[in-house]
């Protein structure tokens, strides 16, 4: 069992859900995250005052997959928040040791 | 007594009273969200003292009778305000026996009062994020009575209107401040200053961002101060007649100008226009044309406008310059502005309009000119040097300014005990306890305020 985890555009988000949903992704958790990496921040100016505003709003994705899916959901996240630009994000796979479904107390594969 | 005078000083004077809470609205908005509250109390603050003092002393020390040279109202002569009671009775349709002009007395009292009030309000924005409630309470009581009410007796107190003699700046010098240029904003402009370093800077000043955290509030903070300047400026005189009428046409004209003026030298210099600029324009405008409104034509008051929206976005600048923290720029809006608008009358004046005098422009030479520039030349100093005492001598007894911790922390949850926004939509979905238990203890405020230490909630009332 895989965690997926994108860092992406907060404009690409429809973009990245339909992908996903198109490949058969049953479920998907977003928040919405700050940060920087390569982009940086922005400056904003007040009373002619700038200040250097360090964190950019992105958005974070997280689908728990299985084993064969994993690659799939990577490649689909990348292709659908691409733009080119500076600032796309980034996605990373992660193994996950255990799942429960809180309803039915199901464990492991059967819980994804 | 003329009653349609009578109502429009009425209603100016509640317009006026709009005023304050425009400006915490303007304020509160301006200061990061921790402080919010402690900056909306300060003008609050100042509404509920300043207008008990008023009715006490401090209508008195304004417009008593002199004590000698124009200094200071007699302040026994009308404190309490009784000797100002009286009316010729129902039968006789409750006249008034004591008058100003044409208005009851009473009503130039409520009128005045809130130019107290608000006065001293403003200077409340150069000490933000960091000034005790109670030490600011303190200042605010003994600075409105020893500036505000003699500076007051200065500029407002007409020989013969309220009070046998007046003032020396309106009587004596005659310098020309229609509502206040001199009185109000270079007074709390200059007291703005001192406070700011009486106080010192915050922390992270020039370093930290402090981003204003509600720009709206901002907006809507500077669409009520226009809207109640309009009882300030035409209100001042204390008729509803054709000079509150061409009073009200400047006001207006000379704010819009000054708003273009102050987003102009935005765009130009930063790239953008921003909304923030476009409220400090509207202030910078009225300051501007509150001593100048009654003297100028309303093509002049495009002039004083423009001329105010761009300094003052210019002069806000200064503090990091100089390295003075006055957090809401009372400087470089009141008394910059003030300053302009009060030497704008001996420059810009006109005598085709109310006041009936010529300034260096219109060829009157530079008599009302010398007449403005020393008027605001006095007050300013006068109120810079008192409360740069009036400061340090509550610095040193109160602990004017809060710990360093606390100021980090945020002063609303020390100084107040509350938190202007709740925005968290979590929580809440705690099962009950059963009937008749002893319910559980909320461990914390969401402020982490230790010294709300918890509340404790039974039911044993709900069996009933």
């Amino acid at each position: 069992m895989k965690l997926v985890t994108a860092i992406v555009k907060p404009f690409k988000l429809d973009d990245v859900k339909n992908a996903l949903e198109l490949i058969g992704i049953a479920g998907l958790t977003v928040s919405e995250v700050q940060g920087f990496g390569r982009q940086r921040g922005h400056t904003e100016v007040y009373r002619g005052a700038e200040y250097q505003v360090d964190f950019v709003p992105k958005v974070r994705i997280e689908v728990v997959v299985g084993e064969v899916e994993a690659a799939r959901v990577v490649d689909a996240i990348v292709e659908a928040a691409s733009t080119g630009q500076i600032g796309d994000g980034k996605v990373w796979v992660t193994t996950i040791d255990e799942i429960v479904r809180v309803r039915t107390g199901e464990r492991g594969a059967d819980a994804v | 007594m003329d009653t349609g005078d009578t109502a429009w000083v009425l209603v100016s004077a509640a317009l006026v009273l709009f005023m304050t809470p425009g400006l915490a609205l303007f304020y509160g908005g301006m200061v990061r969200a921790k402080s919010v509250l402690n900056m909306m109390m300060m003008s609050f603050g100042a509404l509920a003292l300043i207008s008990v003092l008023w009715v006490l002393y401090g209508y008195s020390m304004a417009f008593g009778d002199d004590l000698g040279g124009g200094l200071l109202g007699d302040p026994l002569e009308f404190a309490g305000l009784s000797s100002l009671l009286g009316t010729s009775g129902l039968d006789g349709g409750f006249q008034p026996e004591s008058l100003v002009f044409t208005v009851p007395s009473m009503a130039f009292v409520a009128f005045q009062g809130m130019f107290a009030i608000l006065t001293v309000a403003l200077i409340s924005g150069a000490i933000a994020d960091r000034a005790r409630f109670g030490p600011w309470m303190v200042f605010a009581g003994v600075w409105a009575t020893l500036v505000y009410f003699p500076v007051a007796h200065w500029v407002f107190a007409f020989d013969g209107a309220e009070s046998e003699t007046g003032g020396w700046i309106a009587n004596d010098l005659l310098a020309i401040d229609f509502a206040g240029g001199t009185a109000v904003h270079i007074n709390a402009g200059a007291a703005g200053l001192a406070l700011a370093l009486v106080l010192g800077k915050r922390r992270g000043f020039g370093r930290d961002p402090m981003r204003p955290h509600n720009l709206p509030l901002v907006m809507i903070g500077a669409g009520i101060l226009w809207f109640g300047w309009f009882g300030f400026n035409a209100g001042s005189a204390l008729a509803a007649n054709g000079q509150a009428a061409e009073v009200f046409v400047t006001t207006l004209v000379a704010t819009g100008a000054a708003t273009l003026g102050w987003l102009l030298v935005e765009k130009l210099r930063d790239g953008h226009a921003t909304s923030l600029g476009a409220a400090s324009g509207v202030v910078a405008g009225l300051v501007a044309i509150t001593p100048a409104c009654s003297s100028v034509t309303p093509v002049g008051a495009i002039l004083v406008g423009l001329v105010a929206g761009v300094v003052c976005a210019l002069a806000v600048g200064l503090k990091y310059r100089l390295g003075y923290d006055d957090s809401l720029d009372v400087v470089g809006v009141h008394l910059v502005g003030g300053i302009w608008g009060t030497l704008a009358v001996g420059l810009f004046a006109s005598a085709s309009t109310t006041a009936g005098v010529d300034g260096l422009l219109y060829g009157g030479g530079v008599d009302q000119l010398w007449r403005q520039a020393l008027g605001a030349g006095v007050v300013l100093v006068y109120s810079f040097v008192l409360t740069l005492v009036i400061g340090f001598a509550i610095a040193r007894t109160m602990r004017f300014r809060v710990a360093e911790e606390d100021e980090v922390t945020g002063i609303d949850s020390v100084v107040h005990a509350e938190t202007g926004y709740d925005l968290d939509s979590l929580g809440g979905g705690r099962s009950a306890p059963a009937l008749g238990t002893q319910a559980h203890a909320i461990p914390q405020d969401p402020a982490g305020n230790d010294r709300a230490r918890g509340i404790t909630v039974t039911t044993e009332g709900s069996r009933a």
